[in-house]
């Protein structure tokens, strides 16, 4: 399991379990959370500067969180000349996620960010909802970028395709080392009393626990038809939502809107995981990638064995509420 | 370094439309007036941007307009329930000022307060929307107060004084006009409140300022 994990990354010590999804953290302000995270993802960069969406930027819904940032940047050459330095500095693997409004723009920005040392992988976010989407297709962006650079490069799709398998095979045929599933989707929220948009741009990209059941059908459904690593994101809050996306057939999990309210999330998550995954029968979290698709081989805990070590007579543990008072 | 701690609630007071949360303060510091906290609001997604209204020994109190779902949810605390604080976040008021002014919107007098007691209580200029409202000024030392139509704009005196405002943001963009070197404190809706998130900032004089890092107290609209 730990070649599973190491894949497309390179050899790591530790697996990398934890990261956050991008656009949700700015390393520079809050160095301590990118610290405690095993791998940090920029905000995305685009080749050129981008102010972001006008106010309101966010409205919180009862079942999740809906954000118009629109990609605010400062673009690539800034970027490099700027933050990358800095960001080299905090000492926590460095994931740049790229964006661009078609595939040279992509294959462009890959190409500056190639011999940069500071750069251990690159996301292409090919998913925003936020932005006009880019021109061409997932596929022929990450080959494009596959092009001009040798760096683990992950597709961050978003689940709201036809077939999120096909797009899925057709970025691992161009090239891609890794999927980050899932983006944002697209919602809306009025106001109660006026009706109108809360939203500036009306429009904004739905994150948070509304989320968890989309990405773990997306994790689910890319680990059926492609052996690409997985980055599994979407409402992550608990231990046991990381842990479900592992048995979903994600390698690593990234936060995202958990981070706003709880800056110590990643260390707590983490924990979580550890005795969640304990609590199943599992040596590791590690081991309980791929859990949900049945294959038993090679695990400390088979499915048998996890239906007896789960605690049937307390009938308050495991359930939400128990994890959030042990928080 | 970012600090958050679950305090526990000591006390929920109403002053007219308002509710006054006053926390045990714990391992939270004050700060310095009209920076941010985040208080956890129970039930909700996100944490609820407030800044420190009160600063007893050993408290800290918080003015609450109960306006949507996470705010009520805040008022209806009650003594004993915990909630997770995190902060001081951001700028506060700069406090080596000559002739302080205090001038206070609506919820947004929710600073003065502890800013009156760390200025001495210098005079302050209020206004509601409603004599209901106005019970609020109650915690405002020295103020003048005045209640809608009467704005306080309208009664801004001509002298040169050193003007530390928070209120509505048509209220302050009139400040910045009458008074361009005035402290003001700005708001907008906040998912982190530590210069995450990017959903605070706001485009003043063609330059985007994150109200949690670079703000909230902006001077004359930009620090």
């Amino acid at each position: 399991m730990a070649e599973t994990l190491r894949r497309g990354a390179g050899p790591e010590r530790r697996p990398p379990l934890i990261l956050n999804a991008s656009g949700c953290l700015d390393a520079l302000t809050a160095p301590a959370v990118a610290r405690s995270l095993d791998a940090f993802v920029t905000k995305t960069v685009t080749p050129l500067p981008r102010g972001g969406n006008p106010p309101v930027r966010i409205a919180e819904t009862d079942v999740g969180l809906l954000n118009s940032i629109g990609l605010a940047n400062l673009g690539i050459d800034a970027f490099l000349e700027r933050q990358l330095p800095r960001l080299g500095e905090l000492g926590v693997p460095l994931w740049v996620s790229v964006g661009g409004f078609a595939a040279d723009g992509y294959a462009a920005s890959c190409a500056r960010l190639e011999g940069r040392p500071e750069v251990e992988a690159l996301e292409l976010n090919l998913s925003c909802p936020n932005v006009d989407g880019a021109a061409g297709t997932a596929a022929e962006i990450v080959l494009a970028c596959r092009r001009v650079t040798a760096k683990p490069l992950y597709a961050k799709l978003s689940a709201a395709t036809w077939d999120l398998g096909e797009t899925a095979r057709a970025v691992e045929a161009a090239g891609a080392d890794g999927l980050s599933l899932v983006n944002t989707l697209r919602g809306l929220a009025l106001d109660e009393r006026t009706l109108q948009p809360r939203l500036g741009t009306a429009l904004g990209g739905l994150s948070g626990p509304a989320l968890r059941p989309v990405a773990l059908a997306a994790v689910y459904a890319c680990a059926r038809v492609t052996t690409l690593p997985i980055v599994g994101m979407g409402g992550v809050a608990r231990g046991r939502d990381a842990l479900a996306l592992l048995a979903a057939g994600a390698s690593r999990v990234a936060l995202g809107t958990v981070l706003f309210g709880d800056p110590q999330a990643p260390a707590r998550i983490r924990a979580e995981l550890a005795e969640e995954a304990a609590l199943l029968g599992f040596r590791t979290p590690a081991e309980a990638v791929g859990a949900a698709h049945g294959r038993e081989d090679g695990r400390s805990a088979t499915l048998d064995q996890r239906l007896r070590s789960f605690p049937q007579n307390t009938c308050k543990l495991g359930t939400n509420e128990a994890v959030d008072r042990r928080s | 370094m970012l600090r958050r701690a679950a305090l526990s609630v000591l006390g929920v007071e109403p002053v007219g439309p308002y509710t006054l949360l006053r926390l045990r303060r714990g391992a939270i510091r004050p700060g310095v007036p009209g920076q941010l906290f985040m208080l956890e609001a129970p039930g909700r997604l996100l944490p609820r941007p407030m800044s420190l209204c009160l600063a007893p020994p050993g408290e800290l109190g918080f003015l609450i307009d109960p306006i949507g779902p996470g705010t009520r949810a805040l008022a209806c605390l009650e003594p004993g329930d915990e909630l997770g604080v995190l902060g001081p976040l951001g700028h506060g008021f700069r406090l080596d000022v000559e002739r302080p002014l205090l001038v206070g919107g609506g919820i947004g007098i929710a600073p003065l307060p502890y800013l009156s007691e760390r200025l001495g209580h210098p005079p302050a200029l209020v206004g509601f929307r409603s004599e209901w409202h106005a019970e609020a000024a109650a915690l405002v030392p020295r103020a003048e107060v005045v209640v809608e139509p009467t704005l306080v704009t309208e009664r801004l005196p001509e002298e040169p004084w050193d003007v530390l405002a928070c209120g509505p943001e048509p209220m302050l963009r009139a400040l910045r006009r009458l008074a361009p070197s005035a402290q003001l404190a700005w708001e907008a809706p906040m998912a982190c409140g530590y210069g995450a998130c990017y959903s605070c900032a706001v485009e003043l004089d063609g330059e985007w300022q994150r109200l949690c890092v670079e703000g909230p107290v902006l001077s004359g609209g930009l620090r």
